[in-house]
């Protein structure tokens, strides 16, 4: 979207293709961003503004079926049976959440109470945050690297953004139940960010929150139906049992699937990590291997959301010069 | 007057350089993802016999890293190979094949034979 | 009495191989335990004297079983078998038949066109004639092919073929020498004498205008005599060894003689009766999907052979026994494998050839580590009484999906029954096996058993293929074991819990360790076809592929591991279908970040379609209802 309304206010003619019923993709399901708590509707509020704009044709519910070049103009073929033609592509596809279920030692959509982070914010969203019974959890577990950096599910790249993720969910718990006791597990805490780490320190000496170093193998449930995790305390050197209510997983990314059918219609290049190969990792990451098709957003890596706006304001100028050396 | 020095208490250091890996080196040449252990600590969660006695996989690689082979000696014996390990091990060490090479390389060298 | 000093090295050769032969089958017989002697002596004398002769005629001659793998390899190898053996067979009759004297010494039916050049001229020796030719070109042709071969695997289909060794080379090279050798003898003899057949008459009457043929073929025939005798000296010392001793394990094997936990007779001879065909290599998983080619069984057999230190090759085994399955000579490939695991390393490579006419055969070990028992930390044992245990094993841990399903199952079927490993058990001790450490796995396994000893129980039920395997074959418990395919079988046919039909199309992967290593193939079919529409994948039954999580390799790196899962997986969901069934927790893990289909255990949809007896009574309720809003009476 902030590709479309960049490039738009610059005088090119946009065509906005969104494969689901309205544009925004992950942002409507998220409560407050990190860093700084903001509500994600005020984002979501700026990039509508964004695409309001006379330059800018948006086809909802509509899938590529086709993707082809000749010469410098690109003909794309949707499923409504419309011909799109164009001088540049952007592709901007996004990413899919790791789907727990398939973490199964975890026991999402096995046991009660074990959560999504993504399922967390849309608690968040509809304002409560209580157990599958209706009780109110008191004891709160999130578990980093659900997903990511784990060779068994087939992901070996860190999705950036969990850790810090995590610790702003177990600081937002706590500000909904003063009295929870909330723990995170995890193999590293990665604070790369502005602010990343003033937020862990806060979470700890503020909220209270624990942090326990060590993978969690497995969760289970107790004779009494509570959940109850195995992890080793390698900082302390020793096995630690503990019983939660609630379990939240910190859900990785991975490339989408209608990324994915993109890459492979049109021949563009992936990576090991399945997300689309920038054609050069530090002054053009918005270009694929093909001429004219560029890339913006966590398509290409995960990525916080102030990122993938800085990545989209790039492809635009990016674009733009391609355009210009076309013509000229 | 008292020495007033800086000595640090010899039995707790580990003195890196005069520390005996040759079972770690061991390991690591027949076993090259040993060398990817970040530690994270899920084979010792998820252990069978950790359950049942003091038996940490992660403490037990450290250890042998920094040649600290006397606990790995005393414990190594106690695994049963059940294979839980390797399953969730998030780098993908082969974990089993790990504990393995330790016990033959305890056995082959006279100082550490178990 | 028709001689010449040519036909010396053959005697020499031909005379030393019988006389070898002998020797060794004595010194075999000898080293059989008592048992195993009345096996044999019986076998010589029963009902399975006539199948072993019926066998060596189908797989040593005919390779019926290499035929049905990969036609152009088995007519390769009955080429030369079957085709060596009609030579001999008829040259014989034609030389007690047409020769001078009715008993012949064997160099004359062997070098019979020599000895009686002007054979061939009456009507009934020339068909003999032409008999003797087809034969000489039927053997001919596999020869072409099996040059051919040596150079390029894929014109008889193979992807990789085996190695070969110095000794092994020079035995092949004579072996090929032998028939051309003969085929230009015996032309350049017809051809002098203008007699012989469409092959030998036709090539022979061309070289005689250009060649002095008389004089020219006299060397041949020293050549053809010098091949065979140095192919028989050389034949203890090679590969080829395996003509005489899979004679000698077809008697064996029918007389119901087994491979054993130790090196014996038995064992040594299968190892000498592979033929180093290849198709143990071209079959493996590890070979055409991960790219592993080294360890194949004919490598370890090879290996044993040679007295090399087997213990990295031995343990980087999927032990999924694809194999032995596809093994023409049925070479218990897994067993030696094991035995192999077992024992410590091999004695140094014979250095001294002569020593390598009759080897020492490795000895099984002493323990591995010290005597001390490695598990006393082990707590007292306190079971729960109950008449029906379920195990669910260390792997099933880690699929809570199953267990979940598994107590619902259970508890449907009404009957008293204990989760005997809530809490994370002790491990079933087939690991440790798999790894060759059998005493300390019998410290488990002495263990577990006081555990279902002590709660009494009469079934012992278990969702682990690798468990179910061990407690069957080496637990000595009073208890009917039973994998959890079985157990919801019984289920079924009593009618003790009533399942909806799920109308979902679903292929079923047969775990190794359940269908080829135990046996267990019809069970979980039948399951799956009651709840769901099963779908055959083309590697059903024993031609099951092997998921690649296998615990029985301790070798392979995760990466590799996930290449045989990926390749698998893709070949068993050609057809689309929703769900892809397995009945093993490692399969079912493995395949999970194998496949973008959805993975279930045969425990899972049968859950799913259980009609529980609250759901059975609100069935009953709403078919109530139904009827009074029909007015039906």
């Amino acid at each position: 979207m902030e590709v479309a309304g960049q490039l738009a206010s610059l005088g090119c003619q946009v065509t906005l293709i969104e494969k689901e019923q309205e544009t925004g993709g992950h942002l409507k399901n998220w409560y407050h961003l990190f860093p700084d708590r903001r509500s994600s509707d005020e984002v979501a509020e700026y990039l509508n503004k964004q695409i309001d704009h006379d330059n800018i044709s948006i086809y909802v519910a509509t899938t590529i079926l086709q993707m082809e070049r000749k010469n410098r103009t690109f003909i794309i073929k949707t499923d409504h049976g419309k011909e799109i033609y164009a001088d540049a592509v952007v592709v901007a596809t996004g990413f899919d959440l790791f789907r727990s279920e398939r973490k199964e030692e975890y026991g999402y959509g096995i046991y009660d109470n074990v959560i999504s982070s993504a399922d967390l914010e849309l608690m968040f969203r509809k304002g409560e945050l209580k157990l599958a019974n209706g009780k109110t959890p008191g004891k709160i577990g999130l578990v980093h690297c659900v997903g990511s950096r784990d060779e068994k599910v087939g992901n070996r790249y860190c999705s950036k953004l969990c850790c810090i993720t995590a610790v702003k969910q177990a600081i937002e718990i706590k500000e909904r139940i003063k009295d929870a006791r909330v723990f995170c597990f995890y193999m590293d805490m990665r604070m790369g960010g502005a602010l990343y780490e003033e937020i862990y320190r806060e979470a700890q000496e503020k909220y209270g929150i624990n942090f326990i170093r060590g993978k969690v193998s497995e969760a289970g449930v107790t004779i009494n139906n509570n959940l109850v995790v195995k992890v080793e305390d390698t900082l302390a050197g020793r096995p630690l049992k503990m019983e939660l209510d609630m379990l939240v997983l910190m859900a990785g990314m991975e490339m989408s699937e209608g990324g994915r059918k993109i890459a492979e219609m049109g021949g563009l290049r992936t990576g090991e990590n399945r997300f689309f190969a920038a054609a050069d990792n530090h002054y053009g990451s918005n270009n694929s291997n093909i001429e004219g098709i560029f890339y913006a957003g966590t398509c290409t890596a995960p990525m916080t959301i102030t990122e993938t706006i800085s990545h989209a304001r790039a492809a635009a100028t990016s674009v733009i010069n391609y355009l210009k050396s076309g013509k000229s | 007057m008292e020495k007033f020095g800086f000595t640090l208490s010899k039995g707790r250091v580990i003195n890196y350089d005069s520390n005996d890996r040759s079972i770690a080196d061991y390991i690591l040449q027949m076993e090259p993802s040993f060398r990817s252990c970040i530690e994270c600590g899920a084979c010792a969660a998820t252990c069978t016999a950790g359950n049942f006695t003091e038996f940490s996989l992660r403490e037990f690689n450290i250890l042998m890293k920094r040649g600290e082979n006397d606990q790995v000696r005393e414990h190594i014996r106690k695994c049963m190979l059940c294979g839980k390990c390797s399953l969730v091990c998030p780098r993908g060490v082969n974990t089993r094949n790990v504990i393995v090479l330790a016990k033959e390389a305890f056995q082959k060298s006279e100082s550490y034979a178990i | 009495m028709q001689f010449d000093p040519f036909v010396i090295p053959f005697n020499i050769g031909l005379y030393f191989i019988l006389f070898y032969a002998v020797i060794r089958s004595i010194i075999w017989f000898r080293d059989l335990s008592r048992p195993d002697k009345l096996r044999l002596q019986r076998g010589f004398f029963g009902r399975a004297f006539g199948q072993s002769l019926k066998e060596i005629f189908l797989e040593s001659l005919i390779h019926k079983k290499i035929l049905k793998t990969n036609s152009r390899l088995g007519y390769m190898h009955m080429s030369l078998a079957f085709g060596w053996f009609l030579l001999i067979l008829f040259g014989t009759i034609e030389a007690d038949f047409f020769g001078e004297k009715h008993l012949n010494p064997p160099y004359k039916s062997i070098f019979f066109r020599f000895f009686n050049p002007d054979h061939g001229r009456t009507e009934l020796e020339a068909a003999y004639a032409f008999l003797m030719d087809i034969i000489l070109a039927f053997i001919l042709s596999g020869l072409v092919l099996a040059i051919i071969k040596r150079f390029s695997s894929k014109v008889v289909g193979m992807k990789k073929t085996t190695r070969l060794k110095t000794i092994d080379k020079i035995a092949l090279t004579s072996l090929w020498v032998i028939f051309p050798a003969r085929l230009i003898a015996e032309s350049l003899t017809s051809g002098a004498y203008g007699t012989g057949s469409f092959l030998t008459g036709t090539l022979g009457g061309w070289l005689v205008t250009f060649l002095p043929a008389k004089q020219v073929a006299y060397p041949f025939w020293w050549l053809y005599s010098l091949s065979l005798g140095t192919f028989f000296l050389l034949l203890p010392l090679t590969r080829y060894l395996h003509i005489p001793t899979e004679l000698f394990l077809i008697f064996m094997r029918n007389s119901g003689i087994r491979t054993g936990d130790k090196a014996g007779s038995f064992s040594e001879v299968q190892v000498y009766s592979c033929s180093s065909c290849g198709i143990c290599i071209d079959q493996c998983q590890m070979n055409y999907a991960a790219g592993i080619n080294d360890m194949q069984s004919a490598y370890l057999i090879k290996a044993i052979r040679n007295n090399e230190d087997t213990s990295m090759i031995a343990h980087n085994c999927l032990m999924c026994s694809r194999c032995d399955q596809k093994c023409p000579v049925g070479i218990e490939l897994s067993a030696i494998r094991m035995i192999q695991r077992r024992s410590v390393e091999a004695e140094n490579e014979f250095k001294n050839i002569w020593k390598g006419y009759f080897r020492k055969r490795n000895n099984i070990a002493q323990e591995k580590v010290n005597g001390q028992p490695a598990y006393k930390y082990l707590p007292e044992i306190n079971s729960e009484k109950a008449d029906i245990l379920y195990f669910a094993g260390c792997m099933t841990h880690l699929t809570p999906a199953i267990k979940k399903s598994m107590i619902k199952i259970l508890d449907a079927s009404g009957l008293n029954w204990s989760f005997i490993d809530e809490e994370g058990g002790v491990c079933c001790g087939r690991p440790l096996m798999l790894a060759g450490n059998d005493k300390e796995a019998r410290e488990l396994i002495n263990y577990n058993s006081q555990l279902i000893w002590k709660s009494g129980a009469h079934t012992l039920v278990t969702s682990c293929p690798i468990c179910y395997k061990v407690f069957k074959e080496s637990y000595y418990i009073d208890v009917e074991v039973l994998h959890h395919t079985q157990y919801i079988k019984n289920l079924i046919d009593e009618g003790a819990v009533k399942m909806n039909f799920l109308h979902k199309r679903v292929a079923y992967h047969t775990p190794c360790e359940l269908g080829r290593n135990s046996g267990i193939y019809k069970e979980p079919k039948d399951v799956i076809r009651h709840v769901a529409i099963l779908e055959n994948t083309g590697y059903d039954d024993e031609n099951s592929l092997c998921c690649g999580g296998s615990l029985g390799n301790l070798k392979i790196s995760h990466q590799k591991k996930h290449q045989i899962a990926l390749d698998a997986a893709a070949r068993l969901t050609t057809k689309n279908p929703e769900a892809l069934i397995t009945a093993c927790p490692l399969c079912k893990k493995t395949f999970l970040s194998a496949t973008e289909t959805r993975v279930a255990d045969i425990a899972e949809i049968v859950a799913e379609a259980i009609i529980t007896p609250q759901a059975r009574k609100r069935q009953y309720q709403h078919s109530l209802s139904v009827k009074e809003s029909a007015d039906i009476s």
